[in-house]
């Protein structure tokens, strides 16, 4: 029997030159997800596919909550809908006891037919319509208030509505330490502007005024900045009981804890630098146990985490398209995965794995999409195992952001599917078509 | 296209290149190919022998030993007298 064939290859070595911390084997094959081949969900769904693990989703919910639920009272997770809102997905989140958050009427009608009761819904964002806020109001939605323009537009609405009232929040943007301040949601807490908006509200008898939200940032990796908004949301709410003689309802402390990818420009695995949950949920807990509530009157902690919960459940399967040597002698691999179903590959340094066995040799390659457009460029370089046409790869930790920014752009958005808990695959949601698009616009007459 | 004679190939795939100071590692396929040019072989021949010692079809074969051969020129470890 004849040898098995590799292509040859050439690699200059440079002493002097390793990373200090070692080179790092960032491809070791993935030829599974929760025991399903990947090779056979390639031949039934296609390439790209995009697949979710339930498994995993849970248990990294389930890892949070406890983080949370051991050093705090009352605690409650808000799915953010932006992050992941495929239905499927969704409703994973809900049976584990999540609420919902979302950011636009289109999201907001999407919590609804997902079963979630208005109540449970968290109503975010800079843009609310005058009928999301009147469904809002109606379904006794949690409303929290972005701006002046929105709390004088919902008084407007409830002075038409009768006998009706609406519970309401404000988002309070702060210093915590971190660059670039994110100041342009909210109302700002050192100015006075958060406290002038709270004064506002409670002199409005149709609006209820129960909590306090925050989203500090996201990718935030340094959980002391949690403890400093923290801090400064336990003083506004402080200050309310003090004065009004109310307890605040809620404090709501957003999302932006960190998955485990690693951010463009990094030098350290995303893995090894970020807080964990614990480290979060330590820094918000002890600071709100010791800013002086009363045990009786301590507030629901409400979490709005996205990313940190879905990223390490998404996986994106793909395949070589052709390999070539650029200009100046580089390799360059061309996949089917491109920026448009890749968002994310603006920020991170995607893992990218064989799905196939290799030999031991790699090579530095820059990994480029499918796209014929400059921009499609995943990874500028990154040391993989020989790749050829054909050849099969895996992108991890994509769960976050990917199936809600994605582009119908050159190309059509693929399947995607989960593997739900006892290793059966489910379709959750259709490649597009032709008819997908095009149904969508109209010729006039005279250019038919 | 030859390669050059002052560069030491070892059988498990270190080259060195005195000239340069520069060394390089190459995989089984890669030490092939690089007898082969030591022996003087043309690329036709070399293209020959690599399907009989391998499972391979012509043009994957033919592709790769461009490729091959153009990294060694690169790398300025060939002449082309
Ligand atoms: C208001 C709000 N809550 C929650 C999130 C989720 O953030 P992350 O995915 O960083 O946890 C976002 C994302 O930007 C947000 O704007």
């Amino acid at each position: 029997m004849k040898p098995n064939y590799e292509s040859p290859i050439i690699k200059k070595l440079n002493a002097g030159m390793m990373n200090k911390f070692g080179s790092r084997t960032e491809y070791i094959p993935v030829k599974y997800i929760d025991n399903v081949a990947v090779a056979d969900l390639m031949d039934q769904y296609g390439s790209p596919l995009f697949v979710i693990s339930e498994k995993t989703i849970r248990q990294n919910y389930q890892k949070a909550v406890k983080a949370f639920k051991m050093r705090y009272p009352k605690v409650q997770f808000a799915w953010s809908y932006k992050t992941n809102y495929l239905d499927a997905v969704c409703q994973v989140f809900h049976q584990e006891g999540s609420w919902a958050e979302v950011v636009s009427g289109f999201e907001y009608q999407k919590a609804l037919r997902n079963g979630v009761p208005g109540n449970l819904i968290i109503f975010n964002g800079p843009d609310k319509s005058k009928e999301d806020l009147i469904l809002a109001i109606k379904n006794r939605s949690l409303i929290h208030i972005d701006h002046f323009d929105e709390l004088y537009m919902l008084i407007d609405i409830l002075e038409d509505m009768e006998e009706t009232k609406a519970r309401v929040a404000i988002r309070v943007n702060m210093d915590t330490g971190i660059y670039p301040q994110w100041d342009r949601f909210g109302f700002n807490y050192e100015n006075g502007q958060a406290w002038n908006a709270i004064m506002r509200i409670i002199a409005q008898e149709k609006l209820q005024f129960e909590g306090l939200h925050c989203h500090i940032g996201t990718y935030m990796l340094t959980a002391n900045a949690y403890a400093v908004a923290a801090q400064k949301m336990c003083e506004l709410a402080l200050s309310y009981s003090n004065t009004t003689g109310e307890n605040i309802k809620y404090i709501d402390m957003g999302g932006g804890f960190c998955s485990v990818n690693t951010l463009k420009g990094s030098y350290l695995q995303g893995a090894d630098i970020i807080p964990t949950f614990d480290d979060y949920a330590e820094a918000i807990t002890s600071t709100i146990l010791q800013s002086g509530f009363r045990p009786d009157t301590l507030p629901l902690l409400i979490l709005e985490t996205g990313r940190a919960l879905i990223d390490e459940a998404g996986y994106l399967l793909g395949t070589v398209l052709a390999t070539k040597r650029l200009a100046d002698g580089r390799r360059a691999t061309i996949v089917d995965t491109g920026v448009n179903i890749m968002f994310t590959s603006f920020w991170y340094n995607h893992r990218v794995s064989p799905a196939q066995d290799f030999s031991q040799h790699a090579e530095d390659t820059v990994l480029y999409g499918p796209l014929c457009m400059n921009i499609d460029s995943l990874r500028e370089s990154i040391t993989l195992p020989i790749l050829k046409k054909g050849d099969r790869i895996v992108i991890q930790d994509v769960g976050a952001y990917n199936m809600t920014q994605w582009m119908q752009f050159i190309t059509l958005r693929p399947n995607v599917v989960m593997i739900d808990t006892t290793g059966k695959v489910h379709l959750i949601r259709k490649q597009e078509t032709i008819d997908s698009i095009v149904n969508y616009e109209i010729v006039p007459e005279h250019l038919k | 296209m030859k390669v050059r004679k002052n560069i030491a190939i070892s059988e498990n795939g270190f080259i060195f290149n005195p000239l340069t100071g520069d060394s390089f590692s190459v995989n089984e396929t890669g030490v092939f190919i690089l007898q082969k040019l030591k022996e003087e072989e043309s690329e036709a021949t070399i293209l020959q022998n690599l399907m009989d010692e391998y499972e391979l079809d012509a043009h994957t074969a033919e592709k790769d030993l461009n490729d091959f051969l153009s990294m060694l020129q690169n790398y300025q470890l060939t002449t082309n007298e």
